[in-house]
């Protein structure tokens, strides 16, 4: 009985793969392992190995074809042997880790839908607790258990307490404050006759398009925009990169102040999770990659811990390998902030639209040179504009400034990142 | 009322129902010329003869076999096993046999049988002479589990069951025997499957049966010293589980604690909880705690007994836990 | 209670048919159909099996009818019978109709059990026979109960026990036969004795070959029987039941049979623990090919004779294939039923997700 070669989820939220290129052609013969093609996820391009032995049949999709997690690509079984052709569509009914588990039981790279790699749950300021009965009466009485002291253990709040609390009579919160973001303009109608092209989706534009639409819109953000003199920031850059042990760019410096400044604002260091504010007990920055058509965000985890050095490193190697989509899932999801930085494109300043459920991302523009005053004085001094978008559910208007700041004085005095 | 030990309930039960129904007998060993291993049958054999109370040879298998077979043709026989803990060998008997034959012939056949004897611990009777079986059987569908406490529910549970169509696990209590308490007058039945509220209160629910029925009420009346009202529910029988009366209390006072004597893991608390926590979540201020025996075989020396057993003082540590209070 | 001195009787050598008493010869032509009856429907069953409308275990008594119709031939409507999971036989022979018992194979609600027992627990209460049970010498003390019953109303019916020579190792058995013979009890404890308990042969499992020995332990009559000859089953049943009825006393006969199949349809019918040489000399004495024998013999039937009965009994077996195929399964609401006699949910177990 011939096995079929299904397409697997090689990410965490693929739904669909484009098969790139075929690396094995009917009638060559496969070891389990060996790579059969070359797929285009949302995220990367990966390999699709074989999960059983044998001789390729005949390819079920040719190459450039986009379907489906599950559908089957192609057959391994003996050579010669005649594949039903109802076979084919009946094993895309399964899912693909199921399927892939099925064709052998042999332990391979994982397959399933990983959860995202997580750094551990924060205890304080985690989720509220609180007894069933306590939240149903709160409930019942309109009361907002954020405003309930909990007797109970680790801080529950118990029957007792919200008696007590209704006695008291403390208000539902206040709305949120709304603060609206630019809305996107929509696209002019092509003039008739013109002359135009269709590119079809790629995989990753699919996946930039889905994920930020559903930032934009249902996420309250505001905006919070500071200058930081850069000049001595740039005078410890050359010193550092005189030293000959590697590079360090100021998108390296900018990242590690970031990092650092996360550590002192945990409040921005967080996910929001619907029904609660995920705090982070580790930063993990991530660092928009401009790739072929699109744009892919890669981690430098424990930003905070690593030097300047390791950052740099990290950070040329990410973006090489995202340029060329080798990226794997765990390199690109699960990081508790982000970093944009536009100004090597020589864009002064910009805001950027938060990667959800990131509570917050910077969005950095270019050093350049501005006439300003300076000590009571006029001088030039490399400037350099930083613009920071916050959830407001999770970051306040306070928090995020003072968040801010603390980066700014960090650039403006470098020592300060080993302070 | 007349004032009368568990195990004289016990007998009148057996007495009467073997009087109103001659298909009605009783098997077990030392049950006829020895009146009985605890005397329950004390009696028995002079009033209905050997053919009645029969004394059968050491084989729980086998004459629990006979009891089953019996049964299925239409004898209701009292098959007594002299303690739960011997009852293991028969339970290829009790549990393949008298439990499924009604659903395997397609509700052809019934097995109106009752196993009856004293289960779980006594006093230093060591390992293998106090285990707590009626989980185990509570676990099977086609069975009925049922645990008095008191003299008067051990008479009117024991006569139900004798009439009880279905295969019936009387669990006594060896500790049990010598208790007294009232008993009504007269021809009664007590109905399986409906627990009963011993003692009324308004702070917490404490959910006990056969043995612990007793710690439960002790507890109860430390605790009313420190100005803790706790209602005590007595489950009577563990199979059918009477959910209707546990989940009334639990509504009304927000908290309970089960006081039970098996070992935890899948004990009869465990099942317990689950209802409790399934179908009135939103009115708990605390989780569900139980205080079962100690997860190890019973020990023999007496101190380390008695430190395996639930007692008022481990009831009263977990009411205060579930209250909230420091103890 | 004090026990009556009693002298017991030794075990007999194989027993020869008594040519006197025996029953007319319309009798003797229903005990061919009977068994080929069987042997068509277990053929069938077989075959149903290796199609898949059969499920779980199978386990045929091809080799073996004559155990089966000899011994209830001898038996009332109104005695009890209780038997192992091998139990097709018994069951069609005792009344349940080929219908009923293959829809039961089936699972489907015309079955005997209403399709809630399967193979190993055909079950009709109206006809005395109850069950088919599937713990290996587990129902053994159920006929000691029912005998102790047909004693304790004072009936003169009779209780009646199929097992294998491989439950005679197990405490049950034991205990059982003490009791019958204790109490003296009408019961009839008949060992189908086929040499193999599963993959086990007698020799590997018992310190003492004949199995009717262990009558003596407990002071108890008992015979060894041919039990490929109808006729010689029929006879010693008839003794038995003669000593269970008339003087209340239990009888243990080790009926020497042979299955000519596997012990079920998971198991080889040789090479596994038997040679296939073996079970081809056994074949020579089909109860069947024995009968149809000694039936020409005596001149009540002839090969064409045969030849009809077997063409009715297959189309029988046909009929009853066919119905069971067709007849509908149990409705999903039957999961529930027969559980107790009020068919009670509140309260018990079903508090999973089902």
């Amino acid at each position: 009985m011939a096995t079929t070669v299904v397409m697997e989820a090689l990410s965490p939220t693929m739904e669909e793969g484009r098969l790139v290129e075929w690396k094995k052609q009917p009638g060559d013969v496969v070891a389990v392992g060996d790579v059969l093609a070359e797929v285009e996820t949302d995220k990367a391009v990966m390999e699709l190995v074989a999960r059983a032995a044998g001789t390729l049949l005949a390819h079920a999709v040719a190459a450039g074809t986009t379907v489906p997690v599950g559908q089957a690509l192609a057959h391994i079984g003996a050579a010669g042997e005649v594949v039903a052709a109802g076979a084919a569509g009946a094993a895309g009914a399964a899912g693909a880790a199921g399927a892939a588990g099925a064709a052998n039981g042999r332990e391979t790279t994982p397959v399933a839908p990983v959860a995202v790699a997580a750094p551990p749950l924060q205890a304080a300021g985690g989720r509220l607790k609180a007894s069933p009965l306590a939240r149903r009466i709160a409930a019942d009485r309109g009361l907002d258990l954020q405003a309930v002291t909990g007797t109970g253990p680790e801080g529950r709040i118990v029957l007792r307490d919200v008696e007590t609390a209704g006695s008291r009579g403390t208000a539902p919160s206040a709305p949120l404050a709304a603060s609206r973001p630019h809305v996107l303009t929509p696209a002019e109608p092509a003039a008739a006759g013109s002359a135009y092209t269709d590119v079809p989706l790629t995989q990753i534009r699919k996946a930039i398009s889905k994920r930020l639409a559903q930032s934009i819109g249902p996420i309250p953000t505001f905006y919070l925009t500071a200058e930081a003199d850069m000049t001595r920031a740039a005078e410890a850059r050359e010193g550092l990169n005189a030293l000959g042990e590697g590079k360090v760019s100021f998108n390296d410096i900018v990242i590690k102040a970031t990092a650092l400044a996360l550590r002192q604002h945990p409040a921005c260091n967080a996910w929001w999770q619907e029904d609660r504010i995920r705090y982070w007990a580790d930063v993990h920055v991530a660092m928009a990659v401009a790739v072929d058509d699109g744009l892919i965000t890669p981690i430098i985890r424990h930003a905070d811990r690593k030097t300047l050095r390791e950052i740099g490193a990290e950070a040329k190697d990410l973006a090489l390998r995202a340029r060329e989509r080798k990226l794997k899932p765990e390199e690109y999801t699960g990081a508790t902030f982000s970093v944009s930085n536009l100004g090597m494109f020589d864009i002064d300043e910009f805001t950027a639209i938060i990667n959800p459920p990131e509570a917050g991302i910077l969005a950095v523009g270019r050093i350049g040179d501005q006439a300003v005053a300076y000590e009571g004085q006029l001088a030039i001094r490399k400037r350099l504009r930083l613009t920071m978008s916050c959830d407001h559910r999770v970051i306040d208007g306070a928090t995020g400034a003072q968040f801010l700041r603390t980066l700014v004085r960090m650039l403006e005095n470098p020592l300060g990142m080993v302070w | 009322m007349a004032v009368v030990t568990y195990r004289d309930a016990l007998n009148q039960a057996i007495r009467e129902e073997m009087r109103l129904d001659p298909s009605v007998f009783l098997m077990g060993e030392e049950v006829g010329v020895y009146q009985g291993a605890y005397k329950v049958s004390r009696g028995l054999l002079d009033e209905f003869g050997p053919m009645r109370v029969v004394d059968t040879p050491i084989t729980e298998l086998g004459f629990a076999g006979v009891g089953v077979g019996a049964a299925m043709v239409g004898l209701r026989p009292i098959v007594e096993f002299m303690t739960w803990n011997f009852a293991l060998l028969a339970i290829d008997q009790v549990v393949n046999t008298a439990a499924k034959m009604r659903y395997m012939s397609g509700g052809q056949i019934s097995v109106p049988a009752v196993f009856r004897g004293p289960g779980g611990s006594a006093l230093q009777l060591a390992a293998q002479h106090s285990q707590a079986f009626e989980s185990w059987y509570a676990h099977i569908p086609g069975l009925k589990v049922v645990m008095p406490a008191t003299p008067a529910d051990a008479k009117g549970l024991l006569k139900s069951a004798i009439r009880d169509e279905d295969p019936v696990v009387f669990i006594e209590g060896e500790m049990l025997y010598n208790t007294k308490g009232e008993v009504p007058e007269g021809e009664y039945l007590t109905p399986i499957g409906v627990a009963d509220v011993k003692r009324t209160g308004a702070d917490v629910t404490l959910i006990c049966h056969s043995k612990t029925v007793s710690v439960a009420l002790k507890a109860a009346e430390q605790l009313a010293a420190d100005g803790i009202d706790a209602e005590v529910v007595d489950l009577r029988t563990i199979r059918p589980l009477d959910h209707e009366t546990v989940l009334t209390s639990v509504s009304k006072t927000h908290r309970a604690v089960v006081v039970e004597e098996g070992w935890s893991f899948a004990g009869v608390g465990a099942q317990v909880v689950d209802v409790i926590q399934r179908e009135i979540f939103d009115e708990l201020d605390s989780p569900v705690l139980r205080v079962t025996g100690a997860d190890v075989p019973m020990p023999y020396n007496k101190h380390l007994e008695k430190a395996s057993k639930a007692d008022p003082p481990k009831v009263i540590a977990a009411v205060k836990r579930v209250m909230y209070l420091e103890s | 209670m004090k026990t009556t001195e009693r002298k017991p009787k030794a075990g007999s050598a194989p027993s020869v048919a008594v040519t006197a008493a025996q029953p007319d010869a319309e009798t003797q032509r229903s005990w061919l159909r009977q068994m080929l009856l069987i042997r068509r429907f277990e053929e069938k069953a077989g075959e149903a099996y290796s199609l898949g409308k059969i499920g779980g275990f199978c386990h045929l008594y091809i080799g073996q009818e004559a155990v089966a119709v000899g011994s209830l031939a001898a038996l009332r409507g109104d005695d009890y019978i209780t038997a192992s999971y091998r139990e097709h036989g018994h069951a069609l022979a005792r009344g349940i109709s080929a219908r009923a018992a293959m829809a039961e194979l089936f699972g489907k609600a015309a079955g005997c059990s209403h399709g809630k027992g399967g193979s190993m627990h055909l079950i009709d209460a109206s006809l005395g026979f109850l069950g088919g049970h599937g713990i290996v010498g587990g129902h053994i003390p159920l006929t000691t109960g029912m005998a102790f019953a047909i004693k304790y109303r004072e009936e003169d019916r009779v209780a009646v026990c199929y097992f294998g020579e491989a439950a005679v190792n197990n405490g049950a058995f034991h205990e059982a036969l003490n009791m019958a013979a204790l109490w003296k009890l009408p019961a009839i404890y008949i060992c189908e004795n086929n040499r193999y308990g599963m993959g086990t042969a007698l020799e590997r499992a018992s310190a003492v070959y004949d199995i009717s020995e262990r009558a003596g332990s407990y002071d108890m009559d008992r015979e060894i029987v041919d039990g490929q000859d109808v006729l010689v089953v029929y006879q010693a049943m008839q003794r038995a039941v003669k000593r269970a009825r008339e003087s209340k006393h239990p009888t243990l006969l080790e009926i020497r049979t042979y299955r000519f199949m596997g012990h079920s349809m998971s198991d080889p019918i040789h090479g596994h623990y038997r040679t296939r040489e073996e079970v081809e000399e056994h074949r020579k004495r089909d109860p069947i090919l024995v009968w149809s024998e000694k039936l020409k013999a005596d001149g009540l039937i002839d090969e064409r004779g045969i030849k009809a009965l077997d063409a009715d009994v297959i189309s029988e077996v046909e009929d009853a294939y066919r119905f069971a195929d067709a007849a509908p399964d149990p409705e999903p609401g039957e999961l529930w039923t027969d559980v107790y006699a009020g068919n009670r949910e509140q309260g018990t177990g079903n508090g999973g997700v089902s």
